[in-house]
């Protein structure tokens, strides 16, 4: 092996970790806060990636529909379980999130989109939709199963994962979308040759994961969210809604995945369907950090960029094997290493 | 006169079996009650339930208003606070962050008056304020509880076996500070095994057997009480122990 073809390869496998990483550590955080194992985190990432792309070309993707839709069931739902206690105050606040924002974003991409409009409104529209997806999707989903056990939360995710994929079908078609990269600046360094979209990808990364660390070290609703996913009774017994730690780490997760999207869809062609086996690899990477551990996670999430770069220059047959293959050592060892599961309590 | 907590024919049930049957209680402003009785009798149960933590029947009012509609945490907000049995300290976090989130719902301005307060009350927590919650030992860890659920400004105290696995002097010393509550505007409801020492500090009393009270008045009558010196405070003499 060469060294440049080595350079380059790790490059590539850094840029890829960089976003598995990303969405590790989505995958992480909302299970240590709500116990669900985030399937349709990949959805997230397709949706940002491909409501971007449509947008750079001028077309209103169907997401703010979705976004709209999703919003009004809801607040339905709200509605429904406030209805012996209404009070003015409640209603208008679950009115405004549910219905008021995913109205206001529609009407704002529909007068927004056209093929001249700036990347960077073109992004926030984008990142915009998939928050209010992803927020509506908790409340509809998994905050009324909040109590019941991982199997049943899981089996939920995946049925999630299934209609947002089956939508994505229909809102962005079976062809592939590349979307316009966030900058044009290149430069090389010795044999490498980095350009805008990989400082990109480093930078938010980077930026991302220092703003988390902000957020949960030094913030009090960072502190509850801890508190959420450390103990569940004891945060509600400080008055820590369960329901609100949820929603944040719902909203922050798909608003991860969907950054992630629009860092990767310039760089490769995504399908509707794509997000999936990428969200997967951040699976992978929150599984060896055993879905507690960010920096564990980091670090494999970078482990596993790498091997997907090598193995798909070595034998690109079994590049998507050989990455996956790495869990089953990594569950034994974990198997071996804690013989003893805790069982849910609650 | 309405009390600050009414509790009315109040029944628990896991399932079929019915743990708590037709209990009712009343605290005051400004009042220590404590509830007493064997292992099982459903002290636990009733104050998890009084905290929303476990569905009930029957009526329960917190400062005139009733409670049946709010969940735990506007229970938490309208000034009701549990220590639970099993303490739900936040293990990773430290002392500091711990205490922080206990004034969760309070309003920013009045957190530091609270730490001040939590602290000059355990002078044990300011000392540890770094160190992780999990790692204090177990009198440490019950300050803390108490600490916690402190900062919130309760008007209500209620505490599950504040007492249970501690060394005497540590019993000692938090049954000081459970007294001195009561000169700080806290109302206090508490539940013990350890009847001797609650019975000390209480105004009024409740003795449960089984899922119901048998037995309620001054605290002072109750130690005095014959059924309750036997089973109790160990104070029977062979021969009179029959209930």
């Amino acid at each position: 092996m060469n060294t440049t073809i080595m350079l380059f390869l790790i490059q590539d496998g850094i840029t890829n970790g960089a976003i598995y990483a990303l969405l590790g550590l989505a995958l992480v955080l909302v299970f240590a806060v709500t116990r669900v194992i985030l399937i349709p985190q990949g959805e997230f990432v397709t949706y940002g990636a491909l409501s971007y792309a449509m947008l750079a070309t001028g077309n209103v993707p169907g997401t703010v529909w979705l976004a709209v839709a999703m919003g009004v069931v809801a607040c339905g739902l709200d509605l429904f379980a406030m209805r012996r206690a209404l009070h003015v105050k409640k209603i208008g606040r679950t009115v405004a999130i549910n219905i008021a924002l995913p109205l206001a974003i529609l009407a704002l991409t529909y007068s927004l989109a056209s093929a001249k409009t700036p990347i960077a409104v073109n992004l926030v529209l984008a990142l915009l939709i998939v928050a209010t997806i992803g927020l509506s999707l908790y409340r509809i989903a998994f905050q009324p199963l909040a109590h019941t056990s991982v199997l049943v939360l899981l089996i939920a995710s995946v049925g999630c994962h299934l209609a947002l994929q089956g939508l994505g079908l229909v809102f962005f078609g079976a062809e592939g979308l590349r979307g316009p990269a966030l900058s044009t600046a290149a430069f090389t360094v010795g044999p490498l040759r980095f350009t805008g979209q990989n400082i990109a990808v480093y930078g938010v990364t980077i930026a991302f994961m220092v703003a988390l660390w902000l957020f949960f070290g030094t913030t009090l609703m960072g502190k509850a969210l801890r508190a959420t996913a450390i103990n569940r009774l004891g945060a509600r017994l400080v008055g820590i809604r369960t329901t609100l730690s949820g929603q944040i780490a719902f909203l922050l997760a798909a608003v991860i995945g969907a950054i992630s999207g629009i860092l990767i869809v310039p760089i490769t062609t995504l399908y509707y369907d794509t997000g999936f086996l990428i969200g997967l690899k951040g699976f992978i990477a929150a599984i060896i950090g055993g879905l507690v551990s960010y920096p564990l996670t980091a670090v494999a999430a970078l482990i596993v960029g790498t091997v997907e770069a090598f193995s798909s220059f070595y034998a690109s047959n079994f590049k998507e094997v050989i990455v996956f293959f790495l869990i089953i050592p990594v569950l034994v060892l974990r198997s071996l290493a804690a013989p003893e599961v805790e069982e849910e309590k609650d | 006169m309405s009390a600050l907590l009414q509790v009315s024919d109040v029944h628990i049930a896991y399932g079929k079996v019915e743990a708590v049957r037709g209990v009712s209680l009343e605290v005051g402003d400004n009042e220590i009650v404590t509830i007493i009785g064997a292992n099982g009798a459903g002290k636990t149960t009733l104050l998890n339930a009084i905290m929303g933590v476990l569905p009930l029947k029957g009526l329960t009012a917190f400062a005139g208003a009733d409670m049946a509609l709010l969940d735990i945490e506007d229970r938490v907000a309208a000034g009701l606070s549990l220590v639970p049995e099993h303490r739900e300290l936040f293990a990773t976090m430290n002392v500091e962050d711990n205490l922080q989130l206990g004034a969760f719902r309070t309003a920013k301005a009045a957190v530091a008056q609270s730490f001040e307060r939590v602290y000059t009350l355990f002078p044990r927590l300011k000392e540890r304020r770094k160190q992780l919650a999990g790692t204090l030992s177990g009198g440490e860890q019950q300050m803390l509880a108490m600490g916690r659920a402190l900062m919130g400004a309760p008007r209500l105290l209620m505490l599950d076996e504040p007492s249970l696995g501690l060394a005497p002097i540590i019993v000692a010393d938090i049954f000081r500070t459970i007294g001195e509550l009561r000169a700080a505007g806290v109302s206090v409801l508490l539940v013990e095994q350890n009847a001797q020492a609650a019975l000390k500090i209480a105004d009024r009393a409740y003795v449960m057997e089984l899922g119901e009270f048998v037995l309620s008045g001054p605290a002072s009558e109750i130690a005095t009480n014959q059924r309750v010196a036997a089973s109790y405070l160990g104070f029977a003499r062979e021969g009179e122990s029959a209930i």
